[in-house]
């Protein structure tokens, strides 16, 4: 075990997956002789080389268009797109094509990649450094969509992404890429995709939450119970495919959930795993299933503070599945 | 049009009016190349009229013809080697046919049968051929073009001497993909042969709405490669230009932008008609042109046609498509199942549950939504 960052983990995860593996090739804006604009590449080029870690013209589309050709082709691409917020040019080549390759060939041609991509607000970012757009991609039948929360799920969650027969975009908390920190093993580690973590046991409320808001519900955790009110936390850890039966169990204990994330709440994936407690554990459920992320607004610069759930409005949010 | 050797100006040709080659360009292929290059382009053309009877009987749901074209793309793909690889659009039938992919597998996909390749879950001409190294097929327009750049960087790292062409249409060039996958190309000297063809339309909008440029090949110098122009009815000036740029992007030289100058003597698809909206007078002198009678011609000088092999050319595509149409329209729709496989390599859960569910209901199915031809 050594211990790191969220951030170091991702780079130890891409450097033990290309040791691992020669056809693992690293690339995007910044991320060879820089070694990224977090660092999170930082001495890959050294190590493996400019022909396996470098630099792309400045073009989202064209490095993700690039990347299904050479997975085509059969190496393994990484390809880094600096922030979330500058991925729609690429929209088209993730939802279009590298989504629907495997189903529209009939199986003849696959598309195993990743795309890493930092999101979440917390950073004074504004519009365009800050946005959590994971549900656009859930929304694409063929993405897997996977946010470690943790160093060691990060490390872990990478290396099966990498690993994965099929297009995986992999959401970093740029939040907390150096302030989480944690023991990481070291060499090989891998956390199957599909497989959530209970952050805490408790009997009350589930709260399910992903990313940077786990700790901030941690937090919100720690003053409700202060306030009696036993809190379990769930991390899916992979949206898509969503490890329903973990929540759900959770849920029939408890009687009680909230979702909590940063995106705004319309059509949020909160409002999907909302919809399913509804859908599976009506039974069992006491109140309302209470969302609590963004408000559906842009992400704003000056209040970010206010937009970003916090531990009050968790809090408020647990506080809902009581009294409505 | 003396010279020998093709620029991004005037389109280069070999074959003139009268079927002779100009001086000093014949590529003097082998007999054996030459017939083969006119059956795959008669073949070309035999398909096409029968995909399009289907449609129009209401047997197939959609077809996309390459009437005019077959010159372009059969001479462009037969500058490759087998091994190198296809990143084609939608109007580009003549190259399974050129790679034997067999009839069944091109007819099953119009029918989206239970033996198609893609188990019905595309429209007609969206075909996949891994076995000829034939990249499946999208319709958004452009797209492969980044991936032919991205495959040709992967063959670069891997020290492979792949060679990739990606096809696309001048409607292609105002793609962002026809930016990000040269200008990827370029950077990365990739080794792809980007093949413009140049038909003057993309559905409705000529190609005076679609760009300013003076033409295609000229913006090929902005990515730093080079770019030339093509006649793209002669299929000997087609070969010729694409076997250099193949040869280029083989050596490690990077890639080529070759624009055919060709016309879409059909309409769109078998949705649009395209009387509404061009001159006859246009559509009249390019049919002057037509590819296959011009290297009719060229092959009847060398004494490499006749009147009979032209028959038999026709009978036996004829024939085999028939055949190939009676089995297909014997195999029933793909299973079930067949709807939930392949979204990811193994089902998830969800996917698990969705199909019970749908395996689950009772009763009367559902009607069949809507009847061809739309």
């Amino acid at each position: 075990m050594t211990t790191m960052t969220l951030l170091e983990a991702v780079t130890d995860a891409l450097r033990t997956e290309m040791r691992n593996d020669d056809r693992v090739v690293v690339f995007g804006e910044d991320v060879g002789r820089k070694g990224g604009v977090f660092l999170a590449t930082q001495g890959l080029q050294d190590e493996f080389g400019a022909e396996r870690c470098f630099d792309t013209p400045l073009s989202e589309c064209g490095i993700v268009g690039t990347a299904i050709g050479m997975a085509l082709y059969g190496i393994r691409p990484v390809a880094e797109i600096q922030f979330l917020d500058f991925i729609y040019p690429a929209f088209d080549q993730i939802v279009s094509e590298a989504a629907k390759m495997r189903y529209r060939s009939g199986g003849e041609y696959t598309c195993p990649l990743v795309i890493r991509s930092p999101y979440g607000g917390g950073i004074r970012g504004g519009h365009y450094h800050s946005q959590s757009s994971e549900a656009y991609f859930c929304h694409t039948p063929g993405l897997k969509v996977v946010i470690p929360s943790t160093p060691a799920d990060t490390k872990g969650l990478l290396i099966a992404a990498i690993r994965d027969e099929d297009p995986v975009i992999f959401l970093e908390p740029k939040r907390i890429y150096r302030t989480a920190k944690g023991d990481v093993p070291e060499g090989e580690h891998v956390v199957p995709l599909g497989k959530g973590r209970v952050v805490r046991e408790g009997t009350d409320v589930t709260v399910v939450a992903y990313g940077a808001m786990v700790a901030i519900c941690e937090k919100a955790a720690d003053e409700a119970q202060k306030r009696g009110r036993s809190i379990e936390i769930i991390d899916p850890r992979t949206l898509v495919p969503l490890d329903e039966p973990l929540i759900l169990e959770s849920v029939k204990k408890t009687g009680r959930c909230v979702v909590v994330f940063e995106a705004p709440r319309t059509c949020s994936y909160g409002s999907e795993i909302a919809a399913i407690v509804a859908e599976k554990a009506i039974g069992h459920l006491e109140g309302p299933v209470v969302r609590v992320g963004g408000f559906d607004t842009p992400f704003p610069y000056s209040l970010e503070h206010l937009y970003m759930p916090d531990v009050r409005r968790v809090l408020l949010g647990i506080e809902k599945t009581f009294n409505w | 049009m003396n010279r020998t050797s093709a620029t991004a100006e005037e389109p280069f040709s070999i074959l003139e009016a009268d079927g002779k080659a100009g001086r000093d360009k014949d590529p003097n292929l082998t007999p054996e190349l030459l017939k083969r290059l006119y059956e795959v382009m008669v073949t070309t053309r035999v398909l096409d009229e029968r995909a399009l009877a289907l449609q129009r009987q209401g047997r197939i749901g959609f077809y996309l013809q390459a009437l005019g074209q077959e010159a372009s793309h059969v001479g462009a793909a037969a500058a490759l080697r087998d091994s190198d690889w296809l990143f084609p659009a939608y109007r580009q039938p003549g190259i399974p046919l050129l790679r034997r992919v067999p009839l069944d597998d091109i007819v099953n996909e119009w029918f989206g049968n239970d033996g198609d390749i893609c188990k019905g879950r595309q429209m007609p001409v969206h075909y996949s051929f891994r076995q000829a190294n034939f990249v499946s097929i999208s319709s958004p327009i452009g797209t492969q073009i980044s991936h032919a750049a991205g495959a040709g960087m992967a063959a670069r790292i891997r020290g492979d001497d792949t060679v990739f062409m990606a096809f696309f249409g001048d409607g292609g060039t105002s793609s962002n993909d026809f930016h990000c996958g040269l200008n990827f190309a370029g950077v990365f000297k990739a080794p792809v042969v980007f093949v413009c063809e140049n038909n003057q339309w993309a559905i409705s909008v000529p190609l005076a709405q679609q760009t300013a440029s003076a033409s295609i090949a000229i913006t090929a110098s902005s990515y730093g490669m080079p770019g030339v122009r093509v006649d793209g009815n002669d299929v000997l000036a087609v070969y010729r230009v694409c076997k250099e740029a193949v040869e280029r992007a083989r050596k490690g030289e990077g890639p080529t932008l070759v624009e055919t100058v060709t016309y879409r003597m059909a309409s769109h698809s078998s949705s649009d008609d395209a009387a509404r909206y061009r001159d006859a007078k246009i559509h009249d002198e390019w049919k002057e042109r037509d590819p296959i009678a011009r290297f009719q011609r060229y092959l009847h000088k060398k004494k490499l046609w006749t009147e009979d092999w032209e028959l038999e050319i026709h009978e036996r595509a004829r024939h085999e498509i028939h055949e190939a149409v009676k089995r297909a329209e014997a195999l029933p729709r793909p299973s079930l199942d067949s709807l939930f496989e392949g979204v990811f390599m193994n089902l998830t859960p969800q996917l698990v549950e969705q199909r019970a569910e749908l395996l689950a209901l009772k009763g009367p199915e559902s009607e069949e939504l809507g009847h061809f031809p739309l």
